[in-house]
């Protein structure tokens, strides 16, 4: 599995909106929290090591 | 400077007496000296001692020393127990487990078993003092000796100094009657982490220092919980932002605590503080004894090359890693066998000296691994900062919910033996499968008729052939290669599943050490002997 950096979703838009909802009213370090957990279950949905390696390298 | 105890000794088990080495008008010299009477020198000296050669231990102390310390042996040591003798022994008295539970706060999170599936000897792991192993290894030599062996352990011998010199080594001794010299061909310094020797050389020990305290409190208590390992972080308790609970022979149980960098040690090691957090954890009314408290930090660090010269460095001497994990006394032992059958085949002029640059490899790739697996563990046990943290938890509150984040929960990944991989010596593999029993690999166990495979396996070099017939025994430049042949009927569904997978027959080249050499479809005589030749550090030639 290569990364996928093209445009690969069919709504950015609402997902955008979804991920600002979802970090709603919390502090700061609540945030951190559900980002880091939100990384680990997209992480676990791709799951190969080498796409993920090269996840990390492309967020950086 | 006079000798004195360093700590308190549990079992004297070899108190100081004269050598006529003191004696002797030159320096008396020895194939074999090893200094440190510990888990990795006394299987050093048994596993030489067994196979003819005359071994010197020199130990500062008289006997084992205080505490638990190692608590967990793992399978892999147990095998390699059970080929020296003591195996049997040490799985009596020990405490067997293979599941281990994590919590947070009260909430169970994740479960794991070590060893779920059946058909070897020895458990994934069992439980067991290290006085205790000490004084199996120590029983065992003494038995070796009574059937010729010639292993000599003198308790109150100090090294103080070295001289390490092109065909030999000096060696200055301490002891309480004064010093003394002796020469030594090899010396193995398994003087532990602070080793003298490897001071006395200049030479180096680099690493990673964690900075977090661990308390360990040993208790006597009788108490029903499992035999299991039970981890919690952050516990409801409050008695550190981990706790380790674990059970050993004789209703003694080790307890974990971390606590912290910034402690004040002193304070920390009073017994009420100490009583304090131990009641904390185990409720009111629970009644305990304390039998043993330290507190130690983690490092993980290793020495940049285990063989300089004549002088072999092994286990905590040439590398130190963090407990969680099981990978210090494991190692050392591991450490040992490695060297013992290549120092073997050195000295009686069957191999050449540069077989010994294979120990220093194949042992610092192990020891890679495991400081990596320790350093890991210890990341995830002991944020380093805030993101790191948010992460930590991130993993705890998901396994709690979810299947997919417990393999992520590391509260130590236990000790299993390295397959060495990418090594020159090993090989070929014309069988190319199953991938557990691959060149490198430590051979796996498997019942065969009444018994088990590793029984039949080591000491020497062993062609094992499945449902083929292999040479009962044979020599290669006057390496002893013993042959066992296993036909269709002692050939179980398990010993098939790890040895041939889709093959109809094999051939295994297995090392003394019981790794696996090199494999093949069919007998290859050709084939064994160049494999030997490259194994001993003869290829080529």
């Amino acid at each position: 599995m290569t990364l996928n950096l093209e445009p690969n979703m069919s709504d950015p838009d609402g997902f955008y909106e979804a991920l600002l909802k979802a970090h709603e009213g919390l502090s700061d370090r609540e945030s951190v929290e559900l980002n880091a957990r939100l990384v680990l279950v997209l992480a676990n949905q791709i799951g190969d090591p080498d796409t993920l390696a090269d996840a990390i390298e492309a967020a950086k | 400077m006079t000798l004195q105890d360093r700590y308190p000794v549990a079992l004297r088990l070899y108190p100081y007496r004269r050598s006529g080495d003191q004696d002797a008008a030159t320096p008396v010299r020895h194939p074999v000296v090893i200094a440190g009477g510990g888990p990795t020198g006394l299987a050093a000296a048994l596993d030489l001692g067994r196979k003819g050669h005359r071994v010197v231990v020199l130990d500062d102390h008289e006997g084992v020393g205080l505490g638990s310390r190692a608590i967990c042996f793992s399978k892999r040591t147990l095998e390699i127990a059970h080929r020296l003798g003591p195996g049997p022994g040490m799985l009596e008295r020990g405490v067997i487990w293979q599941k281990g539970r994590v919590f947070r706060e009260r909430d169970e999170i994740y479960s794991f078993d070590l060893l779920p599936e059946e058909g070897h000897r020895y458990p994934a792991f069992i439980n067991l003092s290290q006085v205790q192993f000490e004084k199996f290894l120590f029983e065992a030599i003494e038995h070796a000796r009574g059937e010729g062996a010639e292993i000599e352990i003198r308790g109150g011998n100090r090294v103080d100094a070295i001289e390490a010199r092109l065909d030999d080594i000096g060696i200055e001794v301490m002891t309480p009657e004064g010093a003394y010299n002796l020469e030594a061909d090899w010396l193995i310094a398994c003087d532990g982490a602070r080793s003298p020797v490897r001071n006395m050389l200049g030479l180096g020990f680099k690493g990673r220092v964690f900075e977090d305290n661990f308390l360990i409190a040993d208790v006597r208590m009788t108490a029903d919980f499992p035999t299991e390992r039970w981890f919690w972080f952050e516990p409801w308790f409050r008695s550190g932002d981990s706790a380790l609970l674990h059970k050993q022979p004789d209703d003694i149980w080790r307890i974990d605590f971390q606590i912290g960098w910034d402690i004040d040690r002193e304070k920390e090691l009073k017994e009420e503080n100490i009583l304090a957090r131990v009641d904390a954890m185990l409720g009111e009314g629970v009644e305990y004894e304390l039998v043993w408290s330290s507190i130690y930090t983690f490092q993980c660090r290793r020495m940049e090359r285990f063989r300089h010269g004549r002088v072999l460095f092994a286990g905590d001497s040439a590398h130190q890693v963090s407990p969680y994990g099981a990978r210090g006394a494991n190692s050392g032992v591991q450490d040992a066998e490695n060297l013992a059958w290549k120092l073997d085949l050195v000295l009686r002029g069957l191999a050449p000296e540069t077989l010994l640059d294979s120990y220093d490899a194949e042992r610092v790739q192990a020891a890679d691994e495991n400081i990596l697996n320790s350093t890991r563990s210890t990341d995830f046990l002991t944020p380093k900062s805030e993101i790191s943290r948010a992460f930590r938890d991130a993993v705890l509150t998901l396994a709690a919910r979810h299947s997919f984040a417990r393999p992520l929960v590391n509260s130590g990944r236990l000790s299993v033996p390295c397959t060495y991989g990418g090594l020159p010596g090993f090989g070929p593999d014309r069988l190319g499968q199953p991938a557990r029993s691959r060149p490198g690999a430590p051979a796996p166990d498997a019942p065969v008729n009444d018994g088990y495979l590793l029984d039949l396996l080591g000491g020497e070099f062993t062609l094992l052939g499945l449902c083929l017939d292999v040479p009962e025994a044979s020599q290669v430049d006057g390496i002893s290669v013993a042959g066992l042949a296993l036909d269709d009927a002692s050939v179980g569904d398990t010993l098939r599943e790890r040895y041939l997978g889709e093959a109809p027959s094999a051939a295994y080249l297995v090392r003394p050490d019981q790794h696996v050499l090199a494999r093949w479809p069919e007998l290859d005589p050709d084939g064994v002997r160049t494999a030997i030749r490259n194994a001993v550090g003869k290829g080529g030639e």
